[in-house]
């Protein structure tokens, strides 16, 4: 699946410093893997050799001179395209930002930079992060590197993709609704949506405000966890990043597993799940038991009502985030003999079948007469979904529950019908509705080969938790490759 | 039928939307099936439930109000890139189509 040895964060820190390889080469070496498998995978959009190169140089200067490496020095990465980056495009897998190019990089981009990172380029994805299966970007979908006629996941499937075909060492990604965690599910890799509120969203152009999280995804639970380490914590550019203190994830997550209380809802193993999935979610259940975790059954009764709900709240706000690309400020203009007609020229000509379709059931959501009925009833339960998650973390220390339905599926698939391609959400968008931290991790494979994914969900800010059981999963035999 | 033709189009007008007759009668469609499932919600009592409007609201994660900065002048000398990046822009203005008819 990928080319040559995969590389990690502590394989590249130990290659640096005995001088095997500069940082200039690593990156040298990870360009050629992408000219070589990116016009199968179409999973980078746009490469930033001279960013990259730049960086990698001064990494080696500091390398030279002897000093402290900071803790990501010379880790090539990639970065979803709806992030922005200081002179490298960002178009959101959209036509109406084909040529923008962000004054600004993103808090998230600016402390990974400063912590050493290469940033190798910007990944493809659902176009402003909506959809499921990245073929909703305008750039065309991106390949699963597991199997080429399947789709990796969205939205950001192209961050997932390229790690699980080693292109890049680790990505960054956003998720709304399961934007990480399914497409980390469907590729084979791990993937983290911090709480909301934990990673700074400056700089991350907005789909849904109350819901966009940025989030990291590496091969293995410590990468994801280093990255968190760098990008957690409080940022003045962001009144919704919250004051909470950042713990030494690193440190937190060696700590043994045995004891931890594992809740297992049954609203997640219900109808809809496919049978290989669950088979390999309960055995990764039973090695955490073997590992000494005790498995507590739960009822989490609005689970289902959850996909209705976050698909009001998630277009509502989309539609009022989305009124800025109107081709005055930035963007593509298409002229109009109006002001309206030239908002409507450009919206039109602009924005994606699905953005345009979320958009208006969005604004129907919040137009007069229908926003109690939808938007406010919708809100309420949002609340419910919420308390299900506090009450279940009143007995348990974790939930696992499977990350997707199902492992991935052909391109073509669900693309016709959008209300079936929404169902799929249903065990993602719980935890996203709550604010509450989660992570996809490999938990074996199907008989044809296809990744399968178990999600750990924890309390607000206790990501520790949550990928403390993930290594733990890990150290335990795993079910990854 | 949870929403109409002409629902269709007066959506997409407030939402400044261009469509063919094709397009509002996909999204027509695809929108009424979609109102049809999210009509589940209306099954749960939710008379005494208090809406959520934040992501994370006090007393469901015990954690502190963000902080917020002090209100303080910095510099902030973006005029010229951000102008860079409009269509049609004539430093130090955006230009749109005129506005007002006479």
């Amino acid at each position: 699946m990928s080319s040559g040895a995969n590389w990690t964060i502590s394989g590249v820190r130990a290659a640096l410093q005995s001088k095997k390889i500069s940082a200039h080469e690593l990156a040298a070496e990870f360009y050629a893997r992408i000219d070589k498998r990116n016009a199968e995978l179409n999973a980078y959009l746009t490469l930033s050799p001279e960013r990259a190169y730049g960086q990698a140089d001064r990494v080696d200067a500091a390398i030279a001179c002897g000093d402290t490496l900071p803790a990501l020095a010379g880790v090539p990465i990639a970065v979803k395209d709806v992030i922005s980056t200081r002179g490298v495009r960002t178009t959101c897998g959209s036509k109406i930002l084909e040529n923008y190019v962000p004054p600004y990089d993103a808090t998230a981009v600016e402390r990974l930079e400063r912590a050493g990172v290469v940033i190798l380029g910007k990944t493809n994805c659902d176009e402003f992060a909506m959809g499921g299966s990245n073929e909703n970007s305008a750039y065309g979908p991106v390949h699963n590197p597991h199997a080429l006629d399947r789709v990796p996941g969205g939205s950001s499937g192209g961050s997932a993709a390229v790690v699980a075909a080693g292109l890049a060492v680790a990505s960054l990604g956003t998720d709304t609704g399961g934007s990480i965690r399914q497409p980390a599910s469907l590729c084979g890799v791990s993937g983290l949506m911090p709480t909301y509120g934990r990673v700074s969203r400056y700089g991350l152009i907005a789909f849904a405000s109350s819901l966009d999280k940025i989030g990291p995804f590496a091969t293995n639970v410590s990468d994801v966890t280093s990255l968190l380490s760098v990008i957690a914590g409080h940022d003045e550019n962001d009144s919704t990043s919250a004051a909470v203190p950042v713990p030494n994830y690193l440190e937190e997550i060696e700590k043994p597993i045995g004891g931890l209380r594992i809740g297992v809802p049954e609203d997640y193993f219900g109808e809809g799940l496919d049978l290989e999935v669950k088979e390999k979610v309960e055995a990764g259940i039973a090695l955490l038991e073997r590992a000494g975790c005790r498995r507590i059954p739960l009822k989490m009764p609005h689970t289902d009502y959850a996909v209705a709900a976050y698909y009001i709240i998630a277009t509502a706000e989309a539609s009022s985030n989305l009124a800025r690309y109107d081709g005055v400020r930035y963007g593509l203009r298409v002229p109009g003999a109006t002001l309206t007609e030239m908002y409507r020229q450009t919206r039109e000509k602009g924005f994606g079948p699905e953005v345009k379709r979320r958009i208006m059931l969005g604004t129907y959501a919040l137009s007069s007469g229908y926003y109690d009925a939808y938007y406010l009833r919708a809100q309420s339960v949002r609340t419910l979904v919420a308390r299900d998650f506090a009450d279940a973390f009143q007995k348990v220390d974790v939930i696992v529950t499977p990350t997707s339905p199902e492992p991935a599926f052909k391109i073509g698939e669900k693309s016709a019908d959008p209300l079936k391609m929404y169902l799929a959400d249903i065990y993602t968008v719980t935890g996203s509705l709550a604010g509450v931290p989660g992570i996809s991790i490999p938990c074996g494979k199907t008989r044809a080969g296809l990744p399968v994914g178990m999600q750990v969900f924890g309390p607000h800010f206790r990501e520790e938790r949550v990928l403390q059981l993930a290594r733990g999963f890990e150290k335990a035999g795993g079910f990854g490759d | 039928m949870k929403i109409s033709r002409e629902e269709v189009l007066r959506v997409a007008e407030l939402a400044h939307l261009g469509l063919t007759p094709e397009e509002a009668e996909t999204y027509r469609g695809q929108l009424d099936s979609i109102l049809g499932y999210i009509d589940k919600l209306t099954e749960l009592d939710i008379a005494n439930v208090e809406p959520m409007a934040q992501a994370l609201q006090a007393g469901t994660s015990g954690e502190k109000h963000p902080e917020l900065r002090e209100d303080v002048l910095r510099p902030c000398d973006v005029a010229e890139p951000v102008l860079a990046a409009a269509p049609g822009a004539k430093s130090p203005f955006f230009r749109v189509p005129k506005v007002i008819e006479r």
